[in-house]
């Protein structure tokens, strides 16, 4: 069973606010979840190398070049709030 | 409309088109008419366009509509993931499918409904409400990808295009009726399909047959130097493998896909769908995938760690929703916690917790190395055979709100469907037969890597020995 402090600590981790019951409802569903995927503690996996993702061909470069991008004004048109043609954000500190 | 056109493929509509018999706006504005009036009911939709975005280009499939998952960017349109967190964003560009349909002459109809990010079997996840099942309106029609297959199955439009992590095309396209092709992972270029799991996403064509899907895989598939995972290969002209021929194919049937848990009736239909094909001149033999029981597990790990990374994105900065607040930090937890669904956040949870200190090599590098058992189960058996048949899903489609309390068997419904993810395969669901209920059966096809075209010539060979794919829903006489 997970515990209620890891689920409020994942929560921080996630940047998402929970509140009091939708902790215990994931602490009850994550956890039964967590039970079925620990099924996977019954294989000898020592041995075995990780598969991080299936044909793969290395690291593919391009030049890095800057070009005049030609959809800036549609980009900020979809930002919640600009200032002078940059991201408006909260307060940080 | 032109005398019952939704019931002909879209391959014979496009060559009437090319006669001048048939005019491509005409049948837009046709399947327009058609797809408002049915989907009251349905809800496959998100939106429906008034206009054709672009007539300009030329392929064996000009004018022919097309519907697109409401995941993949179409340049001045709004894409939503079935999400309230992006709120109200427009696509500032055309995802390489998207240009590609373009170049080709397709016209977009619209977008179509999905679970939240693709986070889900059943589309009851998005912020936009259900959508139906064509065959029985109070049954699911499967997910993520439940709009296209929906649209596609009551012939509101010709053919869509889904998107597939872990079953997302194959599972609905079963529940629906269709055929649902996943390619290869690598095949189709992901630039402009808003991310999930990105080891494991593959956009595919949802079709009523084959042949329309042969035409549409050459249209999508191929190298883009947008995606780095897109394979630089050859793409050969897939309308070649639609042969009637299937002498030469060896098809494997594994014993863990037929175990319990499977339904009865899916048992039967999928059995009797090999015994056409071993009929037909194909050979079938008993293989072994003996790491299947782990599948489920490994994905639901794989896939919520590359998702709670990929959506981290979703901050109230740039684009989408924005939560007032006097911090930054907070901002984006208000942000978050009022965008996101209950799915996401639980994946995002599952996700985040994989990979965090203290957890990260019992979960998400214990998953990375059974993913490796997993994919070394099929290239074993593609010693022995060339296809792989299995049923697509454990049962047919199950009731709207069945499975919403229960994620766990919400997840397990993909049980037949995530391995072909995990090992980056190609594979196709089709229909195979009917429930005594009256609602459709699927059996997939799992082929070697890059071998789209064996699928398609078993496919194609199947589907004309039987009419399942004929059969239409009640629903798309409405």
């Amino acid at each position: 069973m997970i515990e209620k402090k890891t689920v409020k600590y994942i929560a921080n981790l996630a940047r998402i606010e929970i509140n009091e019951e939708e902790k215990e409802f994931l602490q009850s569903q994550l956890s039964k979840i967590l039970d079925y995927i620990d099924k996977l503690k019954e294989l000898d996996i020592e041995k075995v190398a990780p598969t991080r993702g299936t044909f793969l061909q290395g690291n593919i470069l391009r030049q890095d070049k800057s070009k005049k991008s030609e959809v800036f004004e549609d980009i900020l048109k979809n930002t919640p709030e600009i200032l002078n043609n940059h991201f408006k954000i909260p307060k940080v500190i | 409309m032109m005398k019952e056109a939704f019931k002909l493929k879209a391959a014979d509509l496009a060559k009437e088109i090319k006669e001048g018999s048939l005019k491509g706006e005409d049948l837009f504005l046709d399947f327009k008419e058609r797809a408002k009036q049915i989907d009251s009911s349905l809800h496959s939709f998100v939106e429906i366009y008034d206009e054709p975005q672009s007539t300009k280009g030329d392929s064996s499939l000009k004018g022919i509509p097309i519907a697109i998952k409401d995941n993949i960017c179409i340049r001045g349109k709004r894409i939503t993931c079935g999400s309230k967190i992006l709120d109200s964003h427009i696509s500032v560009y055309d995802a390489t499918v998207v240009k590609r349909l373009k170049e080709a002459g397709l016209l977009i109809l619209g977008t179509t409904n999905m679970d939240e990010f693709a986070f889900g079997s059943s589309t009851e996840n998005s912020c936009y409400g259900p959508t139906r099942n064509p065959w029985n309106l109070e049954r699911v029609p499967g997910g993520s990808s439940g709009g296209s297959t929906a649209a596609v199955a009551a012939r509101l439009i010709p053919f869509a295009l889904g998107s597939d992590t872990g079953g997302s095309i194959r599972q609905p396209a079963s529940f629906c009726g269709v055929v649902g092709f996943k390619p290869t992972y690598g095949r189709v270029s992901r630039f402009g399909l808003v991310a999930f799991g990105s080891s494991l996403d593959q956009i595919g064509p949802i079709t009523t047959n084959f042949v329309d899907c042969a035409h549409l895989l050459n249209i999508i598939c191929g190298f883009d130097k947008l995606d780095s995972t897109s394979a630089k290969l050859e793409v050969c002209d897939f309308t070649k493998a639609l042969v009637d021929q299937i002498k030469d194919i060896k098809i494997g049937l594994p014993l863990e896909y037929f175990k319990e848990g499977l339904d009865e009736e899916v048992k039967d239909a999928v059995e009797k769908a090999a015994k056409l094909l071993e009929k037909k001149g194909a050979k079938i033999l008993d293989i072994s995938l003996p790491h299947t029981e782990y599948a489920v597990a490994t994905y639901y790990i794989i896939a919520c760690s590359e998702a709670s990374s990929n959506l981290q994105r979703y901050d109230g900065v740039k684009y989408g929703l924005r939560a007032k607040a006097d911090n930054l930090i907070d901002s984006y937890k208000k942000t978050r916690r009022d965008g996101f669904g209950e799915e996401a956040k639980r994946r995002i949870f599952l996700g985040t917790h994989s990979l965090s200190s203290g957890y990260y090599d019992a979960y998400y590098l214990r998953a990375l190395k059974v993913r490796t058992l997993i994919k070394n189960d099929f290239q074993e058996a593609f010693e022995k055979v060339d296809v792989i048949l299995t049923p697509s899903s454990p049962t047919s489609a199950f009731k709207i709100g069945e499975k919403a309390d229960d994620p766990l068997s919400m997840y397990l419904s993909d049980i037949y469907t995530i391995s072909v993810n995990l090992a980056g395969l190609p594979a196709v669901s089709f229909p195979c037969g009917f429930t005594k209920d009256n609602l459709p059966i699927g059996v997939q096809l799992i082929g070697r890597p890059f071998d789209e075209e064996t699928l398609i010539r078993a496919g194609f060979t199947y589907q004309n020995l039987t009419d399942y794919c004929k059969q239409l829903p009640k629903i798309a006489y409405a």
